[in-house]
């Protein structure tokens, strides 16, 4: 992050990774809250707190009846935290990856999201569904697929995807306390990469994007691990003279129309990048709802970045083709600015 | 082998006749819902459970009103013995305001905590997992409720079966898993989909009792049910029942039923558990006929006014639309 631009915060902070500020926030969120639960596969510290060790020390704290390691049975671990929530509990459940999410899609897609609509209001589903992914990592085809634009797609939960360190402190925070299911991704490097969080790192708000640099050329708007790529093209774009405004998206569903029409609005040019598929992808959706609304204002069509109509490829040299890259970024922002 | 149950709890003679007024009740509602659609006054996806009466009946005498049933699209008659007012009931299978669900779940997927009914699916074998979840909660609550989680001999062939049975061990939920094995899943004969001769013996994988019942037999039944209840209200865990019935009707309502034979079907309504059991209660000085055809007129009155009540709300305003997806209102 270009730290000239940005005015240092003046509250205290400490640097600590993703991993450790979700581990921060679960601590806070059960410590002040005997309701909130937290089960997936090993994440009691018996089978080592997680695979990440995102949920170390909170069964040592909590127990192991509110901190519970389940079978590998993703459709149990989404079934026994639907249920618990309508039970009166706040239960943050981990699918290992979100690739194994596709094994419990029924709990998540036609029961969690769908139980209150279906109820008329009756039933409240306040759980966290917490998944991590990303390529970068050579795991290929089965263990590093963003599917967001899924559950974007299906209407009763909401979709979170931070960046920062002080991002999951704080959106955690709002998602445990949420009435209802929410999904959060864990997205590769944002779990290990320390950065500066404020020490009282408070809620966040679901649904409200984070304006990370001002800019007045073009607005590039992105989420997860994809910021760390984004803001290397900002360095680059800025180097050559380009005022970019970088918007990190947060929650995915329901997305911040407001902040991101106001930016396009304000720079004529906008560009999404994320790294789930480029085809019906969350991109789609943005682009469309932009051009719907700044039709005649825009000085350039929406521009989309995403990962080719593939799987996540193995070999070192096809994943980085398959991700977004700084310079396809530079490339993409130049064009549309070049088109006006 | 499927087990067998040493010491049999039995329903004294109160017992017998509320699980009787249950039968009568789920038999007069499922009557009533079929004249309905055939005159088409409303129209709706109906799954008959004609046949099964005695199960959830049998079970639910011995359930609290905050015990809690999580159960499928063919389970009107789990909810109608779980006691839940009709008038909400038929509101919603009718689609209007006034019903449990304002119209938004209709008949698979009816809603009504107040007696218990916290989730209705149309999803095969989608309840157990989610009954867990409630097991879980009251654990944590320390309280002695229990969940029963109802499902179909056809949904025991799906994965979450397997994985809620186990998980449910694992942690020695309170939860009870009724299958009522009417012999088909939609047109499959059981058979021709399921690997072993008796779902109970499945409880063996997972480690818990399993026993196969008598399905038409209230008495067998309530004994079986009355041994899991305990169970786990003691903390010892889950139990998977299967209660052996037949559905008289077909799949859903208008299905031909071509793949019943005559005499199986013939076999099964001269078995019928309403009659029977009717008899039996004459038989052993529990009520006279003249009280149980009170009983019936009292139900039938009950059903009348709930479809008149349904038939007089209004249907949802468009808003509800917008109502209910999450907490807050989605903006228009
Ligand atoms: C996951 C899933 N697959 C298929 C169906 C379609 N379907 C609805 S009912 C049914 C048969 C289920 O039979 P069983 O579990 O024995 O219950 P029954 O209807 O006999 O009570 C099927 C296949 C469905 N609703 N859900």
């Amino acid at each position: 992050m270009s730290t000239e631009t940005l005015e240092a915060p003046a509250v205290e902070t400490v640097k600590m990774n993703g991993l450790q500020a979700i581990n921060a926030a679960l601590m806070e969120a059960m410590e002040a809250d005997p309701k909130v639960l937290v089960l997936g596969e090993d994440i009691a510290d018996n089978e080592g707190g997680g695979v990440v060790g995102v949920t170390r020390g909170l069964s040592t704290k909590f127990g192991t009846m509110r901190v519970r390691s389940t079978p590998i049975s993703e459709q149990a671990i989404i079934g026994a935290a639907i249920g618990a929530a309508m039970g009166g509990y706040k239960p943050v459940a981990e699918i290992m990856l979100m690739n194994f999410t596709t094994v419990a899609m029924d709990m998540i897609v036609n029961h969690a999201a769908k139980l209150r609509f279906m109820s008329g209001g009756q039933s409240q589903v306040p759980m966290v569904i917490r998944t991590l992914t990303g390529a970068g990592n050579q795991t290929a085809g089965q263990h590093a697929d963003f599917y967001e634009a899924w559950f974007c797609h299906t209407a009763g939960i909401k979709v979170v995807i931070p960046w920062t360190p002080a991002d999951f402190k704080g959106l955690y925070l709002s998602a445990i306390q949420d009435p209802d299911p929410v999904i959060i991704v864990e997205s590769g490097k944002t779990l290990f990469v320390p950065m500066d969080v404020p020490v009282n790192q408070g809620p966040i708000p679901l649904g409200k994007a984070n304006v990370v640099a001002p800019g007045s050329d073009i607005t590039i708007v992105s989420y997860g691990q994809m910021m760390f790529t984004v803001m290397q093209a900002y360095e680059e774009l800025t180097k050559a003279g380009v005022s970019v405004e970088v918007i990190d998206l947060r929650t995915i569903s329901p997305w911040d129309k407001e902040t991101v029409l106001a930016s396009a609005e304000k720079t004529g040019r906008l560009l999404v990048v994320h790294e789930a598929g480029r085809n019906f992808g969350p991109g789609a959706e943005i682009a469309a709802t932009v051009q719907e609304t700044l039709f005649g204002k825009l000085k350039a069509p929406v521009g989309r970045l995403g990962a080719p109509y593939c799987s996540v490829p193995f070999a070192k040299k096809l994943e980085d083709a398959f991700l977004v890259q700084p310079p396809e970024i530079v490339a993409e922002a130049q064009r549309l600015i070049a088109m006006s | 082998m499927s087990q067998t149950l040493e010491n049999r709890a039995k329903p004294d003679a109160k017992t017998q006749l509320d699980i009787y007024r249950r039968m009568i009740r789920i038999e007069r509602n499922d009557d009533a819902t079929r004249t309905q659609i055939r005159r088409g006054r409303i129209t709706a996806p109906y799954y008959s459970a004609r046949g099964q009466e005695c199960i959830p009946s049998a079970i639910s005498v011995l359930l609290n009103d905050d015990d809690k049933i999580c159960t499928i699209y063919r389970g009107i008659h789990d909810m109608v013995a779980k006691d839940m007012p009709l008038r909400p009931l038929w509101a919603e299978i009718c689609g209007r305001v006034d019903g449990t669900c304002k119209g938004k779940g209709g008949p698979m997927h009816l809603t009504h905590p107040e007696t218990g009914v916290m989730v209705t699916t149309g999803i095969v074998g989608s309840s157990m997992p989610i009954a867990n979840g409630f097991g879980w909660a009251a654990l944590l609550d320390g309280t002695k409720q229990v969940t029963v989680a109802y499902f179909g001999d056809g949904a025991s062939n799906i994965g979450a079966f397997h994985e809620a049975l186990n998980l449910a061990s694992v942690w020695k939920l309170p939860v009870i898993f009724v299958c009522q094995n009417n012999g088909f899943a939609e047109h499959t004969r059981y058979e021709n989909g399921t690997s072993v001769d008796l779902i109970s013996k499945r409880a063996i994988g997972y480690g818990m009792p399993g026993y196969t019942v008598d399905g038409n037999d209230p008495v067998d039944v309530y004994a079986h049910a009355h041994a899991a209840i305990e169970r786990a209200r003691a903390g010892e865990g889950p139990t998977l029942l299967e209660c052996k019935t037949f559905r008289f009707m077909g799949h859903v309502f208008g299905d031909a039923d071509g793949y019943m034979t005559k005499e199986e079907k013939a076999e099964a309504i001269a078995r019928d558990p309403l009659p029977i059991y009717r008899q039996k209660l004459i038989d052993d000085g529990v009520a006279t006929a003249e009280e149980l055809d009170a009983l019936t007129a009292k139900i039938e009155a009950e059903v009348n006014d709930a479809i008149e009540f349904a038939m007089a709300c209004e249907y949802p305003s468009d808003d509800e639309l917008r109502r209910d997806v999450f907490a807050e209102e989605i903006p228009a």
